[in-house]
């Protein structure tokens, strides 16, 4: 489904990615950790297509395509979801007007007839309520005043309602509170299929305990240093990044 | 200009001689001061502080008609779209400053929707009571110049704890294909105790042939009425339009003023509130969204006279192409308007790097013990925002204008009726070139 080909990538004549390999197919969950800077959220943005970045080298293939050359627009119209670390206040436009937007939008790249206002609501009740949300929260400004649980959940009902083909979660657990991580976990399992993949960018091993990966990657200054189970989150957890690091310097 | 105002001279003369009967009045006493005043004070140059972002000097090149007799007959058909025709309201229509009793649908029961024209001659104590007297003419030579010649407009009078049942439009049509005209409506109306009445205004051209509208409004809000008044500005091109409107507001009273221009090749608002008396509530809001080279400037001023009183205030524009806006703001808070609460905000969106505008909020307070904000924005859209949209598969036009309709309509929550608040959406999206399936 994504497969990612020697990639770098640089912001500002500074190196980020330095040449990452990674494929996830269909029905997999896939973590990927690592220390602060290690080029985590970059690579993120790099398959959402933030234009602030500049890839200098390799290539990204999503369902076939080149998605390097697509806008981030499209790249969301062919199925790929981004839940952001912060997500952005936008003042006056409300989450159902957004949404409504943004399926839509969708749809209508399809060649697909716009969603009926009924369908689209009961769709919305029904996604709200597994991620325990009042329907008031429909009718507010998108993540204005929004407390930072309320904001990592509304990214989770996002994916929910657009059902993308691949969902990049950058720190979707980062701020919340136990019981926010397990709603958030559920939205996400409720989610997932055999048709769907999904990545999960994390500093903490916490979340996987609830959203369990079938592959565990180590990101350090822009590589993938190391690849393994669910078992490497518990070791990661346990011992620290330094034996990586160590492990990484005698190669 | 100099020439423009010699034959304003001339017309000024043949317009005195024509008003039989009328020689004696105090109207025409008025009417001779103001035009006195308006030779001493003569068109406002760029060098009058207040009119330093707004060149009169281009539009008044034209040679414009002065007196259009002829009422030029349109269908209701062709302008029909002009109209907010999902709802009943009462009209009162002028087609090149000729009242059109075709178009228009006027009432006398319970209340007065009628023309200034009407009133002048059958309501002496109205016209005794309020023309020329909210307005203030002694600085303001477009005003002089209105009351000068002042003959036709709206005249709504709305009585003692009376509702008007429908939303009243007021129309000015232009039709004029081979001269340039000038008009002057001149709208008096007058809410008493506890009355309540919702007022649209429009001016609008319908040829390319230079317009000018030089309009004045004398709004009187008494004491416990309600006022909601709208004005759609999204005329053609060559048309331009100096609207002069005044408000009295009395005790407990509330007035809402809705700005919406979109339009037009120079638009300057003089929006002038005066609080006579105690717990007197306004709201002023703005939206503009211009572009090629169109030029709006709007000069509000809240005149703080008395004590708790409440004033807000918001303006938003989004320019494009060559288009230039100026916002100049003023709270005048008096000494004794202790407990005043005064807010204000202008916040703006430059689309393109050859648009402009100038904002100026002005405070002045001279009592102590008050609760006044005001403030600016000049800036673009936000990118961060936009690639968040955009990550949401909604393409790059859409998330602008979703994020420009954003900006804009918290200016539009005042906006009392459902209908209008549709036509204005429409226009907006219409003026941002998208199709939005949605109500902000």
């Amino acid at each position: 489904m994504l497969d990612i080909k020697n990639l770098h990538a640089s912001i500002e004549e500074k190196d980020i990615l330095k040449g990452i390999n990674l494929q996830v197919k269909p029905g997999e969950v896939h973590a990927i950790m690592g220390p602060n800077g290690s080029g985590k959220s970059t690579l993120s943005s790099v398959i959402a297509g933030r234009e602030d970045y500049e890839v200098t080298d390799g290539s990204i293939d999503f369902l076939g395509e080149n998605v390097l050359d697509l806008s981030p627009e499209e790249r969301a119209q062919l199925g790929i979801f981004l839940s952001f670390q912060y997500p952005i206040e936008i003042p006056g436009v409300s989450v159902s007007n957004f949404l409504k937007t943004s399926i839509n939008e969708i749809r209508k790249a399809k060649g697909e007839e716009p969603m009926g206002a009924a369908d689209l609501l009961k769709k919305m009740r029904e996604k709200l309520k597994v991620l325990e949300m009042d329907k008031a929260f429909l009718s507010r400004s998108l993540n204005e005043g929004f407390s930072g649980g309320e904001k990592k959940r509304n990214e989770i009902f996002q994916m929910a309602m657009l059902e993308p083909k691949l969902a990049i979660l950058d720190e979707t657990d980062s701020g919340l509170d136990i019981d926010a991580l397990r709603i958030v976990a559920q939205g996400v399992n409720k989610f997932r299929n055999k048709d769907n993949a999904v990545v999960v960018i994390t500093h903490y091993q916490r979340l996987l305990d609830y959203i369990v990966p079938d592959v565990v990657h180590v990101l350090m200054d822009g590589k993938i240093v190391k690849t393994g189970d669910k078992n490497l989150a518990l070791e990661l957890e346990d011992k620290g990044y330094d034996w990586i690091k160590k492990e990484v310097a005698s190669l | 200009m100099e020439e423009f105002k010699d034959k304003l001279e001339s017309n000024y003369i043949v317009f005195e001689n024509e008003l039989n009967g009328e020689a004696d009045t105090a109207v025409h006493g008025m009417r001779r001061d103001a035009f006195r005043n308006f030779e001493k004070l003569g068109f406002p140059t760029k060098r009058n502080e207040e009119w330093k972002y707004t060149n009169l000097k281009p539009i008044l090149k034209a040679d414009y008609k002065l007196f259009p007799k002829r009422e030029d007959h349109i269908e209701f058909k062709d302008v029909k779209r002009f109209f907010l025709n999902e709802i009943d309201s009462y009209k009162v229509v002028f087609i090149n400053g000729v009242y059109s009793s075709w178009l228009s649908e006027t009432t006398h029961q319970g209340y007065d929707v009628c023309t200034f024209g009407n009133a002048l001659r059958k309501y002496p104590e109205a016209i005794d009571g309020y023309f020329n007297k909210v307005a203030k003419t002694d600085e303001q030579a477009m005003v002089s110049l209105n009351t000068a010649f002042a003959s036709e407009g709206a005249f709504i009078r709305v009585p003692k704890n009376k509702v008007v049942d429908k939303p009243i439009q007021i129309i000015f049509f232009n039709t004029s294909d081979d001269r340039e005209i000038m008009v002057q409506p001149r709208n008096l109306i007058i809410l008493e105790q506890g009355a309540k009445a919702e007022i649209i205004e429009r001016h609008q051209s319908l040829t390319d042939t230079p317009v000018l509208t030089n309009s004045v409004s004398e709004v009187s809000v008494g004491a416990n009425a309600e006022l909601h008044y709208y004005k759609l500005q999204n005329d053609v091109h060559t048309s331009s339009l100096i609207d002069n409107t005044w408000i009295n507001q009395y005790r407990d009273s509330v007035a809402k003023f809705s700005t919406f221009s979109f339009g037009g090749r120079l638009t300057r608002n003089n929006l002038h509130f005066a609080m006579k008396d105690e717990n007197c509530l306004t709201y002023m809001n703005g939206v503009t969204i211009l572009d090629e080279n169109q030029h709006v400037d709007h000069h509000t001023v809240a005149d703080h006279l008395v004590p708790h009183c409440e004033s807000h205030e918001l303006y938003k524009g989004i320019y494009d192409d060559t288009s230039t806006g100026v916002f100049n703001g003023k709270i005048n808070v008096h000494k004794d308007a202790q407990k005043t609460n005064a807010f204000q905000q202008n916040d703006n969106i430059l689309l393109s790097d050859r648009a402009t505008v100038d904002t100026k909020p002005q405070l002045e307070i001279y009592a102590d013990d008050v609760a006044c904000s005001h403030g600016c924005t000049v800036g673009q859209l936000d990118e961060e925002a936009l690639f968040y949209m955009k990550s949401r598969g909604i393409a790059d036009k859409e998330a602008r204008a979703l994020l420009m309709y954003a900006f804009a309509s918290y200016a539009l929550s005042e906006v009392g009726i459902r209908e209008l608040k549709q036509k204005v959406n429409m226009l907006i999206a219409k003026k941002l070139g998208v199709d939005l399936d949605f109500e902000l």
